[in-house]
């Protein structure tokens, strides 16, 4: 069985400097909201990173259209497959509602949406109170699902680095010219050729 | 079946189980870590939910309104800026112009029916639309300076103004307790006796009490608070018998007098200098600081909260343009995140009509031509 290696190596830093972003925004998000002197400064930074999270996510889905990603291992479970498929659907459609949501939320409370000193977005959405309220309880339900979600990603992440070894990870986490998704070992081979 | 690397032996589970320790073990870091920066593993500590809880269980809850300043009159106007105030701070609203402007008029305190009386600290919430779509909003108050420096210090007091169920009245044992335990608030008291009140919401002086920076074009900043000086004559608030009558009297005064003409403000900037305290708004600055008339406000146009475009707003004192930021002033933040939840918490609700009401259908405008 010869496997595709790895992610392409845009496909990888995209995927990391998006972890590294997504991961501090959550924290963010959920200590401004609980924090009354760290609330501004907190609060500064989620506006923007917000909208650049966006832009990034339409870059990966572009990228992932150019740059397809490589199969998963050919005797992975039926029910595996199908949760990999599922909640990377999900988190790519929560990276891009989250930042949307917000921006409505922003323009349907009457706030002017800014980014960086003068720098700020138009509204997207009519100030309407009922709708900001609407809007303001999806983005924190919204929030809460991707935390869990990226909490599945990370252990189903660690469970194919050392458990299941097989190279899954390490499609994504290795950066050396000579990594390989490692083959299913010979015993196994022939026990699934049978 | 056949065994593939996905389905574990009970030998190679057991073979495995340090190893699934170790991923166990990263989870509930992570979840650890999301609980402490959510305020989960520190009950105790006063957050913005916190504060507008307070706030519900001093005053009561009526939902629709604000928690704090929840009696109040919408307004509409402009500001025309003369220009002196772009040395201090490249913002487009001091560059010499017209800015629309619209804001609110309150009393400060969470009942949204209380009776109108003088000793009620009265507050004007505007906000600022400039030219290229950035806002500035403030809050202010018609008193010299804050009774309180810090966020746990504004609740405490709060609590301590709280009605015994017994009496219906705070307990004047707790407001004691804190008041000898806030020094500064005993002279921010007596600072703020000493100025005493106007007659009125149009001649009130109102100031931003929380420090500022302003920061010119060449990105220098300076610290600055700020007052609306009214151009109407103070007069001592003394109510008529008629007007002890009337639970609204300050707000229906308000109305009276911008249907006779337009009210007009003085916008003044008080410039600090290195050593004045920007975080701590018990402490006024010293009287020998510069000031700069930067632009006056006209008001010319009132309408009730149903019908007028301030109560769904935010007064957040932090949305500032470009060319004002925040000082180091901790009331700012706390501010800030204690109105958005407030804000969120109303936005929810079913809305009630004020208690204020503005005769006529939609806003009251002002007779022509009476402009100073």
């Amino acid at each position: 069985m010869n496997h595709t290696t790895r992610f392409p190596v845009v496909s990888r830093a995209l995927h990391w400097l998006m972890a590294l972003l997504v991961l501090a925004m959550i924290f963010i998000g959920i200590a401004m909201v609980a924090s009354l002197s760290a609330y501004h400064r907190l609060i500064a930074i989620h506006r923007p990173l917000g909208i650049l999270i966006l832009l990034l996510v339409v870059v990966r889905l572009i990228n992932r259209w150019v740059n397809p990603p490589p199969p998963l291992p050919a005797d992975m479970p039926h029910w595996q497959r199908a949760a990999a498929l599922g909640s990377h659907l999900l988190l790519y459609a929560l990276l891009f509602a989250l930042p949307l949501v917000g921006w409505g939320m922003l323009s349907a409370g009457g706030y002017p949406v800014v980014l960086y000193g003068p720098i700020h977005l138009p509204p997207i959405l009519p100030h309407v109170a009922g709708l900001y309220a609407a809007l303001r309880t999806t983005h924190t339900v919204l929030a809460f699902t991707l935390f869990a979600v990226f909490l599945a990603h990370l252990g189903a992440a660690l469970m194919h680095a050392l458990i299941y070894r097989d190279g899954v990870f390490q499609s994504m986490a290795t950066w050396t010219r000579s990594a390989r998704r490692r083959p299913t070992s010979p015993s196994r081979s022939r026990a699934a050729a049978h | 079946m056949p065994m593939s690397r996905y389905g574990l032996s009970p030998k190679e589970l057991r073979a495995s189980a340090p190893r699934l320790a170790v991923i166990v073990i990263a989870l509930l870091i992570t979840v650890v870590c999301f609980a402490g920066a959510a305020g989960w593993l520190s009950p105790g500590r006063l957050t913005p939910a916190g504060i507008v809880n307070t706030f519900q269980q001093v005053n009561g809850l009526y939902p629709g309104f604000r928690r704090n300043h929840a009696k109040g009159v919408c307004v509409t106007g402009y500001f025309d800026a003369n220009g002196r105030g772009a040395v201090l701070s490249k913002a487009l609203v001091f560059e010499p112009g017209r800015t629309p402007v619209f804001g609110r008029f309150a009393l400060a305190g969470g009942h949204p029916f209380m009776v109108d009386v003088p000793g009620a600290v009265r507050s004007m919430a505007l906000n600022f639309s400039l030219r290229d779509g950035q806002a500035w909003r403030t809050g202010m108050n018609d008193i010299a300076v804050f009774p309180v420096s810090t966020a746990a210090q504004f609740e405490a007091q709060l609590r301590a103004s709280q009605p015994d169920p017994a009496t219906g009245k705070p307990d004047p044992a707790q407001m004691s307790a804190f008041l000898a335990a806030n020094p500064e608030t005993v002279r921010a008291i007596a600072l703020i006796r000493q100025t005493g009140f106007s007659s009125g919401f149009a001649n009130s002086r109102f100031n931003s009490l929380d420090a500022f920076r302003f920061v010119d074009a060449r990105g220098i900043s300076r610290p600055v608070r700020w007052s609306m000086v009214p151009v109407d004559a103070f007069q001592p608030n003394q109510p008529t018998p008629a007007q002890s009558q009337d639970p609204n009297y300050l707000f229906d005064a308000l109305i009276a007098r911008v249907a006779r003409g337009p009210v007009q403000w003085h916008l003044v900037v008080t410039v600090g200098q290195s050593g004045d305290v920007t975080d701590d708004a018990t402490v006024p600055w010293p009287e020998d600081r510069t000031r700069i008339d930067v632009g006056t406000l006209t008001i010319d146009s009132i309408s009730d909260e149903a019908h007028g475009m301030c109560r769904d707003i935010n007064f957040d004192p932090l949305i500032l343009p470009a060319g004002i930021a925040a000082s180091d002033d901790p009331l700012l933040s706390a501010r800030s995140a204690a109105y958005s939840r407030s804000f969120t918490r109303r936005e929810g609700e079913r809305k009630e009509p004020s208690m204020v009401q503005v005769p006529g259908t939609l806003a009251l405008r002002s007779a022509r031509g009476s402009l100073p």
